[in-house]
């Protein structure tokens, strides 16, 4: 009876054990080819690198593309301690970060896959429709908190920041607040689509986001005169561009170098287009379009006569007593 | 043989019943080696009285004081949603409802606390933001106090089950002798059951609270995100749960940004167990106040 029961407890346990050893062969999906290919990094980067991946799969069965988020900070971290062959960057590897990849033997090596412009987006209701780089600086330091101030309505300016970290942030501080501080009390999201959803609903705002994530919700505004598109992203004279890189250890070898040349080239490029960004080669007419004020040439004017109501000026200031802001209701 | 398998079974269980020690050490290691470094190359009271939060800037700003604000903030406006309506309802399936009503309502409260907390957080930002900023009049919906609402529905469920559990546990002989005594039902809810169930209901908020100071989801969608300290409850805010999600993933890693994220992430790790010490206490006075102590 009981060397019964132990053999029965034994067989169990090699069942569990054979468990075991066949579980990573059966989680392999391709133990053929066998050839994976991870991208990880910029949530800006990674619609065009994502959608690349989807076609270039299908062209090469042999191929498992795996494409993860995380932004680029998380990117290039991985790249340094290799979980990751690819890394998606919306801004340039820094000096600190090609130090610890250096030690950790890893040399990044840095290709250009597409343009990005930074649009500045105000709710639609809003009637101005450009703005100088001074300007938008003075609205994010806090210099000029009312769009009266800007030849718009008198109405308060809701500031719509991205964390401090985000690529999005950095190549906006760069390109338009030269480094300066972002007033502390301006609103600080997390993503591209926050910042659209919270300007389309907020009749004082104004955001940045990638010019990819412009919807017609918003309105994108021209910066010193010049409208956002495919064109003036492309050649620089849009005040707020960049580049979107993808870094990788040493020259891009094997799966990664057909997969980036698969990307930078022609049908690639356009995948990159459809996705709302700019590609680096002139090749046929941009498609995205302008939601400037042609598109938009009526508004939304409920919401901007809202915010005339209110002659709240000054509602986000600190330090008054709470039972001041108990908010009046409008007839 | 026999003996052999109750020694594998003990051991199995053991190890089992000891890796959540196991883990918790594991991570109070990590949050202390990976906040040390900033510790002790920053001012701590500096820290945490500091007005400014700039961590990339240069020279950086980690003042924490505006995060650390918001969370009370927040967490203390979900207190005011969620104790009054989950104590309450809990008083009600208890007391008043009938069985048919317990029928539907108990399974729809279970069904309110196992939705994910960012459906929370998006019906936050979708609906009652929007909603919110039309009604008071307010230049943007995403702020405290609307945080404070997500937040304290979400953590309703929470208490409304523990209360329930809590005052069902109170002995039948307690109302009745109550009530023998001519009390109603009313002064025999409130003056009897209710205390006698004290440990159990402050227990309840208390997992309250600690749902609502450690939730980051729904800060983060729906707080706005602005690292001040709030003038009311109507400016957006910052607390410190939002901020670690929403930067860690870009933070050089080994920075002293990266660090100062560990640092805010001890810091809540202190408050959530002085939230535990203190339920600790209180559910030990009540137990020793009605003679229940063990």
């Amino acid at each position: 009876m009981q060397t019964r029961n132990a053999g029965h407890f034994i067989h169990i346990f090699s069942r569990l054990l054979f468990l075991l050893v066949l579980m990573p062969a059966v989680s392999c999906s391709n133990p053929e080819a066998g050839s994976t290919l991870t991208i990880k990094g910029s949530t800006t980067v990674l619609p065009a690198v994502q959608v690349g991946a989807e076609v270039f799969m299908n062209r090469n069965p042999g191929v498992d593309v795996s494409v993860q988020g995380g932004g680029s900070g998380v990117g290039i971290a991985s790249l340094i301690d290799r979980t990751t062959q690819i890394a998606a960057s919306s801004r340039e590897i820094r000096a600190e970060e090609i130090e610890r990849a250096r030690a950790a033997g890893v040399h990044p090596h840095e290709t250009i896959i597409a343009m990005d412009g930074i649009a500045v987006a105000v709710n639609p209701s809003n009637p101005v429709d450009n703005l100088a780089t001074e300007q938008i600086r003075d609205i994010y330091t806090g210099k000029v908190s009312n769009w009266q101030e800007l030849g718009g309505p008198d109405c308060e300016i809701v500031v719509i920041s991205r964390d401090t970290s985000s690529g999005t942030f950095e190549a906006f501080e760069k390109l338009a607040l030269e480094g300066r501080k972002v007033r502390p009390d301006a609103l600080v999201t997390a993503s591209n689509q926050v910042v659209n959803t919270t300007v389309a609903q907020t009749p004082g705002a104004i955001g940045y986001l990638g010019y990819g994530y412009i919807s017609g919700r918003v309105k994108a505004v021209g910066v010193d005169g010049v409208r956002p598109s495919g064109e003036t992203i492309r050649t620089g004279s849009y005040p707020l561009s960049r580049p979107l890189y993808l870094y990788t250890d040493g020259k891009p070898a094997g799966e990664v170098k057909r997969y980036i040349d698969f990307l930078t080239r022609e049908e690639g490029q356009r995948l990159v287009q459809e996705q709302g960004f700019i590609p680096l080669r002139q090749g046929g007419r941009y498609s995205g379009q302008w939601h400037g004020p042609s598109g938009l040439a009526s508004g939304d004017q409920a919401g901007l006569s809202k915010c005339l109501s209110s002659k709240r000026k000054g509602h986000l200031r600190r330090g008054r007593p709470l039972i001041e802001k108990r908010p009046r209701r409008v007839s | 043989m026999r003996h052999f398998r109750e020694t594998i079974y003990k051991r199995v269980f053991t190890i089992l019943a000891f890796a959540s020690l196991l883990f918790l050490t594991g991570i109070v290691l990590t949050l202390f080696v990976e906040a040390y470094p900033f510790l002790v190359s920053h001012d701590i009271s500096r820290t945490l009285f500091g007005l400014y939060w700039y961590p990339t800037y240069d020279p950086p700003e980690f003042g924490m004081l505006p995060l650390i604000t918001a969370s009370f903030v927040v967490t203390l406006g979900a207190m005011v949603v969620c104790i009054p309506i989950g104590v309450g309802t809990a008083l009600f399936l208890h007391e008043l409802a009938s069985a048919s009503q317990r029928a539907v309502l108990k399974p729809l409260i279970e069904i309110l606390a196992g939705i994910p907390s960012i459906i929370f957080g998006f019906f936050g930002m979708i609906i009652v933001a929007p909603f919110i900023q039309g009604l008071l009049d307010i230049p943007v919906g995403l702020n405290a106090f609307t945080a404070s609402l997500v937040l304290g529905i979400m953590a309703t469920p929470t208490v409304a089950s523990l209360t329930e559990d809590a005052v069902s546990f109170v002995p039948r002989s307690f109302r009745e002798a109550s009530l023998a005594l001519g009390a109603t039902r009313w002064q025999t809810l409130i003056r009897v059951v209710v205390p006698a169930a004290g440990s159990g209901i402050s227990t309840a908020i208390i997992l309250g609270i600690g749902r609502a100071v450690g939730e980051t989801m729904v800060v983060l969608m729906v707080a706005g995100g602005a690292a001040v300290i709030p003038g009311s409850v109507f400016d957006p805010v910052r607390p410190m749960t939002a901020t670690i999600a929403a930067e860690m993933g870009e933070a050089v890693m080994g920075s002293p940004h990266y660090n100062a994220l560990f640092a805010i992430g001890l810091t809540l790790f202190f408050i959530t167990l002085a939230i535990n010490i203190v339920a600790e206490i209180i559910s030990r006075r009540f137990r020793l106040k009605l003679g229940l102590g063990r």
